[in-house]
């Protein structure tokens, strides 16, 4: 058997996204901090983030955090808590002008002020236009923040463990006591015990077919908190953006709408006039991925397939290169069009989650559908569930939520926990059942391919539980899922050494997203309404008095997911018709 | 179509030495480079190895030597290469001893280096409360190039300083302590400026452009090393 290293830190944080740095930069004023992470720090999927982070600075036009507020909870259908939703609007101003301390290159206005642009959900006076809200640094708004945050851990002497994989979480009684993680490089396990885990994973994008979402992004954090016993929450929403593109499914920023883009059919028709007559093509991300669908099986896609056109040309050739540089630039790559001058194909492209681990306002992961806590393990980012989101999340609110709730986390363990923590005894042979499931693994000869059956579930899971759900298509993708996760014990993976061994990496990640997609897909079948992203065809209305509650999901004893319920913290803002 | 690659293997745990493998793959012009070593990993060879994340070109994993160049595999396309013969695969041109397993290198000296310029931004005077620190269109215009670097080495690795001297702070180091030395908002340039100002620094950069043609994201690096030569210059002299 392999060797077992034991390292200690007070807090771990696993992760090293902006909601992981920036709660480790936090923790770090007053406490030893390590950050792992599979991928090197400044890979972490942050850096993917194109368009913007909103406040309500008002620095373009007038503008208020309870406007904010006010698009973000009708933006989540009404199923984001209102009390969280309150701290993430009034805090992002205070948040945003703390990152342009820590130095981040944000775009200026001519007064030398953060300069703001429109993005999709965001208005003034409680919807009645598109405001200027997102601040940005062209269309690597995410790369910058991610880099900056990077930049104050390296001088507030964070501890940075590149490539390491977590594999378990540590937990005696309610109390998480550390980790097992290996390093990818050299193949070594490793015990990490740690007063606080702060996990801060992303999100699973690659459990579908077409998305935005980096190779990274296989739902560890939430698997690995689900198999610790723990309850995921909202598992059922899935945002799927409107303007992935057409095939690939990279992203392109809803700031290229923002700017001024729009999306056009097959006839010209610029098609969001009729699906949100008010704000058109900012309409928020479930609504334009629908209408999309929507023209698409109504015989309106671009050359009579699954994609429509977003045009920039009107915008001329001086916004699209210093706006919108990113996108100009891999579009032309990836399809050898100029966006100055000819339309984008785009299609709806499986984006964020807006479920998982569930966490109360300053980051605590709860331990049930009540008020229970687990000592020592905290959450933040695309992973975590606080819940701002909802059903459907707005453009630019991914990044405020790392700023505003990874710093929470951060300072509820600087202020509030560490102090008074012990290093609470491991488990015994802490590692040793882990260590035991991945030599399972590595030493399988059943023949099964890791990809074959990995491509099978993103087809699944693309085709059953999407942009589109109906009763029978959930349940022929849940059949699916089953069946595969019985192949699954029979794959094989060829490379037996320690170093560098992503092929057993994979097949692991895979185990992981076989188990996640069975909880979404049983999740989405079980809520009989419409709301948000969660669209049921057999049930398109959204229905309060049922299901203005959020799912929380726990593994039953026999593996299979067990639901209860929660309800939503309603507060300002009563559920309305949501009309754009 | 059918096409070839024909990768440079090592796996330090089984080979003595490095050997060339030939993959035949089903591929079309439009598959990025990292689509046909996916290929030939899921369905070929499990063991190959290479890093990548995100796929389109701002995480910096993928970086590797393709037909003699240095590119992101994420974004060169099989159209983007001669791919009527065998597309030559190989790890950045690091020191072999960096070489880890196929094309995947050990990055902790590019890192080292990068931070011994004190990547962060230096300011000890208080920001102002509630808003930004002032800065005009034009001051962060003059940083906005700099900032796009996404740390895949990949100009490092193609200069031949660099291979010269390993211990050459190199040009993605170089031009991260740009990006701050420019910054209307930092105070820490004297402290970089004098970092640089040595033996394995800026002066050893003698304006071979390679980094430029190397660079993925187009930034014309030798450039921002010369504005700093300039500043250096006129700072001392």
């Amino acid at each position: 058997m392999a060797t077992v290293n034991v390292v200690q830190h007070d807090v771990i944080v696993v992760g090293s996204g902006v909601a992981g740095l920036r709660a480790a930069f936090e923790a770090a004023q007053v406490s030893d901090v390590a950050v792992i992470n599979k991928i090197y720090p400044t890979r972490a999927h942050t850096g993917t983030a194109q368009g913007g982070i909103s406040a309500a600075l008002g620095n373009e036009e007038d503008d208020n955090w309870e406007w904010h507020m006010f698009d973000t909870v009708k933006g989540s259908d009404y199923l984001g808590d209102q009390d969280a939703i309150e701290v993430l609007a009034k805090d992002a101003p205070r948040a945003i002008i703390e990152l342009e301390h820590f130095g981040v290159p944000f775009n200026r206005t001519p007064e030398g002020r953060l300069a703001q642009r429109q993005f999709g959900g965001h208005t003034k006076e409680f919807g009645k236009a598109p405001v200027k809200r997102a601040c940005y640094s062209a269309d690597r708004t995410g790369h910058v923040m991610l880099h900056t945050m990077y930049e104050q851990c390296l001088k507030h002497n964070v501890r940075f463990y590149p490539e390491y994989q977590m594999l378990k979480l540590l937990k005696r009684d309610n109390k998480v006591v550390g980790l097992v993680a290996v390093d990818f490089q050299t193949g070594e396990y490793y015990v990490m015990h740690a007063k606080a885990v702060v996990i801060a994973t992303g999100g699973y994008g690659k459990m579908f077919r077409t998305t935005s979402n980096a190779y990274s992004y296989t739902g560890d954090g939430m698997a690995i908190t689900y198999k610790a016993g723990l309850p995921l929450e909202d598992m059922e929403f899935v945002q799927f953006h409107p303007t992935g593109l057409f095939p690939l499914g990279v992203l392109i920023t809803e700031a290229s709408r923002g700017e001024g883009g729009i999306l056009t059919n097959a006839d010209g028709e610029r098609f969001m006039e009729r699906y949100a007559p008010t704000i058109k093509d900012l309409a928020p991300r479930d609504i334009v991925s629908r209408s999309i669908y929507f023209e698409v099986r109504d015989g309106k896609g671009v050359n009579n397939k699954n994609y429509v056109n977003l045009e920039l040309m009107h915008l001329g050739r001086e916004v699209v290169e210093k706006k919108l540089p990113e996108i100009a630039s891999f579009v032309r790559t990836f399809l050898g069009i100029d966006p100055a001058l000819k339309p984008i194909p785009v299609t709806p492209t499986a984006h964020y989650a807006m479920g998982g681990i569930p966490t109360d306002i300053n980051g605590r992961v709860r331990s049930d559908s009540g008020d229970g806590i687990v000592e020592g393990l905290y959450s933040a980012g695309e992973v975590a569930c606080v819940s701002v989101h909802g059903a459907n999340r707005l453009g630019t609110n991914s990044l405020v939520d790392l700023v505003v709730y990874g710093r929470r986390v951060g300072k509820h363990i600087a202020e509030e926990y560490i102090r008074h923590a012990e290093f609470a005894p491991l488990p015994d042979d802490p590692a040793g059942d882990i260590l035991n499931e991945l030599e399972t693994i590595r030493n399988r000869t059943g023949g099964e391919r890791i990809a074959v059956l990995r491509e099978a579930m993103q087809d699944a899971m693309m085709d059953h539980v999407s942009v589109f759900r109906t009763d029978a298509g959930i349940k022929e993708g849940i059949e699916k899922i089953r069946k595969l996760q019985e192949r699954f014990k029979n794959i094989s993976v060829e490379d037996r050494g320690a170093k560098l061994n992503q092929d057993l990496l994979d097949a692991w990640e895979l185990g992981n997203m076989l188990m996640l997609s069975e909880v979404l897909a049983k999740a989405a079948l079980q809520r009989t309404e419409s709301r948000g992203a969660h669209y049921r065809e057999d049930f398109p209305e959204r229905d309060d008095d049922q299901w203005l509650k959020h799912t929380f999901t726990h593994m039953g004893d026999d593996g299979r997911p067990v639901f209860s319920f929660r309800p939503v913290t309603l507060g300002r803002f009563e559920p309305k018709p949501r009309t754009y | 179509m059918k096409i070839t690659l024909k990768i440079k293997k090592y796996n330090p745990e089984k080979d003595t030495d490095f050997y060339w493998r030939e993959f035949e793959i089903e591929a079309e012009e439009t598959d990025r480079i990292m689509d046909v070593l996916h290929k030939a990993r899921w369905y070929q060879d499990g063991t190959l190895a290479f890093r990548r994340s995100c796929g389109h070109g701002i995480c910096g994993s993928c970086a590797m030597l393709i037909n003699g160049e240095n590119r992101l595999a994420c974004m060169t396309l099989v159209s983007d290469v001669n791919y009527k013969k065998p597309i030559r695969i190989e790890a950045l041109p690091a020191p072999t001893e960096h070489i880890q397993k196929d094309m995947a290198i050990d990055q902790t000296s590019f890192f080292d280096k990068y931070q011994s310029i004190k990547p962060w931004l230096i300011n000890d005077e208080p920001p102002p409360q509630h808003r930004e620190r002032p800065q005009s269109a034009e001051e962060q215009a003059l940083i906005d190039e700099s900032t796009q670097c996404i740390l895949c080495g990949a100009c490092t690795y193609s200069c031949p300083s660099t291979w010269a001297d390993p211990e050459y702070l190199g040009p993605a180091a170089m031009l991260k302590a740009y990006r701050f030395i420019f910054d209307s908002r930092d105070r820490g340039a004297q402290e970089r400026l004098a970092i640089l100002d040595s033996k394995q620094g800026l002066f050893k950069c003698y304006t071979i452009f390679n980094c430029v043609h190397a660079c993925p994201k187009e930034i014309n690096i030798t450039w921002h090393l010369g504005e700093l030569k300039k500043r250096l210059a006129q700072e001392k002299y």
